[in-house]
């Protein structure tokens, strides 16, 4: 049986911690929805689609009262739809994307990802009209989510569509004015981007993925901080292992989980998440966690070496807690959704630069980062630039979520609300880079050798 | 619920923590026996005045689902003014045994 400690530490992290499952996602195959008829095709994804996912949200449920562990969010994901889209016979996607926000609001989902391109080596013509859709379709449906691929590590980086997605980013803010912008939080240009990543908004079904597949992305932050909170002043040894074990128990309630999802709606088992997903409550930030380790404030020196730690201890951990782990798995550190990251932008000691070299260590990029409404689309494409260099050069994944708040100016705020959170708005470098990335086609991929 | 998790047993843990007074276990074991829910199990220590009682328990005859038992006991500990807790046992397995 049990022991008496055991059971209340697990009751506690329901209880205290906030642990929680962050989201079921599914990942379904459209491949076989291409049609040259741009009707037909919508037609049988939204079919598709709604058949798949139509017990997904009931099952989550389900399983979130038997097992007693909350199941926030059921999403799905779904092939890259300029895959799809390239065969119908038209130039305008939105069309798709308002059947995927359809489909979504049928079955109940809070958001659908796929609306999506990977352009790392070259842009193809449905890759273009997908990306020129990109701000309307955002502005215009209300779940559908978005992320381009342009960079790998095998391939380098294609500038072209760099440059391109600092103008779609820009666009996509103006016409999501009214509401600070929100359409670039269903945005993500990614660099070496994980195919089976159940995490919103960069999730698609990727093209080496099965028909149907349940990923399952995990929570947490809360639990390793109490865990780091509970031994002051001991040495990193200490640290990391109590991390270790922290994470696989909690990568043990996402095991469980997307077991029993996979198995009640009929659909192979992917991957867990292992990542660390802050949320804009208090006491689940990661932040907060990286300030429990002895740092003053996120942000100061020696956080990139905490989060370093932290990073590799709850990979280490998670990896022995399921059978699969896949997806971006590592520490998430967006600013507008974690209250720990928002004081520190407002109290000084965290601005784009300390998060950029952050993102050299975590499991992503730099997230919902709130700019200046008049930063420049060439200066948005050479931030994304720099972080995609990051990716490919250490062969991670990087991605940029970035909102240039419409109007509004350093120190004041976009909010969202909800998951989204607020976040304030950061300076970025007064110079220009609009030369630099103005020069067009690919920086070439990294030489693997030499390493340095 | 699907068939080999049917073929399972359908067990739960109940946990109650909070300050120590006359009629918790009676409290619990009364919604547990209306509801036809087989008591397998009963521990408890007192941490200084607080307790802590963990109940294992069979839901494979019960008349209601975890979720809405879990309600009911949640009622019961903000009457008693202690924090009752309900999950289904596979959650204690698969955290703390490899």
């Amino acid at each position: 049986m049990f022991s008496l400690q055991e059971i209340v530490e697990t009751s506690k992290m329901f209880q205290d911690e906030k642990l929680d499952i962050r989201t079921i996602t599914m990942g379904i195959n459209l491949r076989d929805c291409a049609d040259s008829n741009p009707k037909f095709a919508c037609q049988k994804i939204y079919d598709k689609v709604t058949s798949f996912s139509k017990n997904l949200v009931k099952e989550g449920e389900n399983i979130s009262k038997e097992l007693g562990i909350p199941v926030v969010n059921k999403r799905i994901s779904v092939t890259p739809i300029s895959i799809i889209a390239e065969a119908s016979n038209t130039s305008n996607y939105l069309m798709f994307a308002d059947t995927l926000d359809r489909a979504a609001k049928e079955v109940g989902v809070n958001f659908i990802g796929g609306f999506s391109a990977l352009v790392h080596k070259g842009i193809t013509s449905g890759d273009k009209n997908l990306i020129s859709c990109i701000p309307q379709a955002l502005a215009s449906t209300e779940r559908v989510c978005s992320s381009i691929n342009v960079a790998t590590t095998k391939s380098g980086i294609n500038m072209d569509a760099v440059y391109q997605m600092g103008h779609i980013i820009k666009e996509t803010a103006q016409k999501t004015e009214k509401e600070d912008g929100l359409g670039c939080a269903k945005l993500v240009a990614f660099a070496n981007v994980p195919e089976d990543n159940p995490f919103m908004a960069g999730a698609f079904h990727g093209i080496g993925e099965a028909e149907a597949v349940i990923n399952v992305g995990i929570s947490g932050p809360g639990v390793i901080q109490s865990a780091v909170d509970r031994i002051p002043g001991t040495d990193f040894g200490t640290l990391a292992e109590t991390i270790k074990k922290t994470a696989f128990k909690i990568t043990r309630m996402g095991e469980l989980v997307g077991q029993t999802a996979a198995s009640r709606l009929d659909v192979p088992f992917g991957i867990i998440d292992i990542s660390l997903a802050p949320t804009p409550s208090t006491g689940d930030s990661v932040a907060e966690t990286l300030e429990s380790m002895g740092l003053e404030s996120c942000g100061t020196h020696g956080t990139t070496a905490a989060l370093a730690l932290l990073n590799d201890a709850v990979k280490k951990g998670g990896a022995m807690g399921s059978s699969y782990v896949g997806g971006l798995s590592g520490a998430f550190i967006p600013v507008s959704e974690d209250t720990g990251m928002i004081e520190a932008v407002e109290n000084g000691s965290l601005g784009i630069d300390k998060l950029e070299a952050m993102t050299c260590v975590c499991s992503v990029g730099l997230d919902m980062i709130a700019v200046p409404g008049n930063t420049s689309p060439e200066t948005l494409a050479a931030i994304l630039a720099d972080e995609v260099a990051i990716g490919v050069i250490n062969q991670k994944t990087t991605a940029l979520r970035i909102i240039p708040a419409p109007g509004k100016k350093e120190g004041e705020y976009v909010e969202f609300g909800g998951l989204l959170g607020k976040a304030p708005i950061m300076p970025t470098n007064k110079f220009s880079s609009a030369e630099f990335v103005r020069r067009g086609g690919r920086i070439p991929a990294p030489i693997h050798s030499l390493k340095n | 619920m699907s068939s080999t998790n049917k073929q399972k047993k359908n067990r739960i843990i109940i946990t109650v923590l909070g300050p120590d007074k006359v009629g918790l276990i009676s409290g619990v074991a009364k919604i547990l026996s209306k509801n036809n829910i087989n008591i397998l199990d009963i521990s408890q220590s007192i941490l200084q005045e607080f307790l802590a009682m963990i109940l294992v328990a069979d839901m494979e005859r019960s008349y209601i689902d975890v979720s809405s038992l879990k309600k009911e006991l949640e009622v019961k500990g903000e009457e008693l003014g202690v924090r009752i807790d309900t999950q289904h046992e596979d959650v204690f397995n698969y955290m703390h045994r490899i």
